[in-house]
């Protein structure tokens, strides 16, 4: 049984899952929302392990199906996708390159807590308003920008 | 319904026989460990059910789009919770047959969560006990003895943290707002007031996970959970209830009237084609 990216078939599916991405938030892999916890293969079989960002979000079915068919049309056979609760999902899992990619795509990247305001993704301003801690999926709250007044979806933190 | 119906008829759902997934839950034997994952799984289920009536009825978009975020993250912890019951049960039950195939009886939700939802002052005190005493819960099960138990908690505190401070903003701005909102809070405290004692008294089957380090202690979390109230009830300028008698039964399966009508609506599609998927 081989872990993590400790050999060369396990490297490549790391880079296969690059190209797996969430449904909602396209612009991001599973990588870079950092929910895949490991990699473990074993003679012919290859286990995935994830972890939920929300314990309802309804994306987790869709990504696991995903994985399993990237995963499938790469020639792998036998595949488990098992989902792990601990440690926790946090925001500071997501890579440095998602969050940019994030506020590229016109939401605003979780912050350190959730007491800090985030800045407008669109016009850049620092002076934003919070409209509801709820957003238009389980992982984004509302804001609003003071600057340039347009609505924008902030990944909360977590 | 109809709806529901006469699409599964055109779908021609293939009803598989009914012996095999509906077990006598009422004779089946469980021990402690599963009846108290069962509550917490059926608090969240039902508490989730209520809240979904809210579905674009709320006062405005915005809190239309948070009730049913916080309903997300509830179904959400009640899978959890189904999932791993399932598991100490073993054989074919799955989260599914636990929730559709179980009857009144079998429930061991509090009775608070089951509770009409009135008006939106009694929607978001409701959530606002609820909330407070999951926060407190799930912090002293971070601990438990139960690996699975103390994952789950982890996971959901997060999300109830979110539910907790926006419920207690809008406990807070209906009391201390206008003479009519803080008249129907004040309302609403009376009506529910009765159902939040049986949160912090232990069923049997509590009782021995209490003792085996498993469930948190009912008398630490109540104490936290009621200065917790009186902490936000002062900003909201209200008043706890004196000398209330406080109803009990849900954990063990004796419900008020309402819970029969929501089961017979949440599982409706399973007991007429038991077995239907898509």
């Amino acid at each position: 049984m081989v872990r993590s990216e400790s050999n060369i078939i396990n490297q490549k599916i790391w880079k296969l899952l690059e190209e797996v991405c969430d449904p909602e938030i396209p612009v991001l892999s599973v990588l870079d929302l950092g929910i895949v916890r490991d990699v473990i293969t074993a003679d012919d079989e290859t286990e995935i392990v994830i972890t939920p960002t929300y314990s309802g979000c309804p994306a987790m079915d869709a990504i696991s199906m995903d994985i399993r068919f990237k995963l499938l049309e790469h020639g792998y056979k036998k595949i488990k996708i098992t989902s792990v609760l601990s440690p926790a999902w946090t925001t500071e899992w997501m890579t440095e390159e998602g969050k940019l990619k994030l506020n590229k795509y016109g939401i605003a990247p979780p912050g350190k807590s959730a007491e800090v305001l985030p800045h407008c993704p669109q016009c850049g301003s620092a002076d934003t308003k919070l409209l509801s801690q709820f957003g238009s999926t389980s992982c984004k709250a509302l804001f609003q920008c003071n600057g340039c007044k347009e609505p924008f979806d902030q990944f909360k933190c977590h | 319904m109809a709806l529901f119906h006469t699409w599964i008829s055109q779908k021609k759902a293939k009803a598989l026989p009914s012996k095999s997934l509906i077990p006598n839950y009422q004779s089946l034997k469980m021990d402690n460990l599963t009846n108290y994952t069962l509550h917490l799984a059926d608090n969240n289920l039902i508490f989730t059910q209520r809240n979904a009536e809210w579905c674009g009825h709320g006062p405005i978009l915005e809190q239309d789009i948070a009730i049913t975020n916080i309903t997300l993250d509830l179904i959400g912890q009640s899978r959890n919770f189904y999932q791993y019951a399932a598991k100490l049960l073993g054989g074919e039950i799955t989260e599914d047959t636990l929730a559709y195939n179980r009857n009144e009886r079998s429930f061991k939700n509090c009775l608070l969560a089951e509770q009409p939802n009135g008006d939106w002052a009694q929607t978001v005190l409701k959530q606002f006990f609820y909330s407070s005493f999951q926060y407190f819960l799930y912090e002293e099960m971070k601990h438990s003895a139960d690996d699975q138990l103390a994952a789950i908690a982890s996971k959901s505190l997060k999300e109830v943290t979110y539910h907790v401070t926006w419920s207690s903003e809008w406990v807070i701005r209906l009391g201390d707002g206008t003479a009519e909102s803080h008249t129907r809070m004040q309302h609403a405290i009376t009506e529910l007031w009765p159902y939040t004692g049986e949160l912090f008294i232990p069923a049997d089957y509590e009782t021995e996970m209490i003792n085996k380090k498993i469930a948190p202690n009912a008398i630490i979390i109540k104490d936290k959970w009621f200065r917790k109230i009186i902490e936000v009830f002062e900003e909201a300028t209200l008043t706890v209830p004196e000398n209330i008698f406080m109803q009990t039964g849900g954990k063990t399966g004796i419900h008020t009237e309402h819970l029969g009508y929501m089961l017979a609506e949440l599982q409706y599609l399973q007991k007429t084609y038991p077995g239907a998927e898509w």
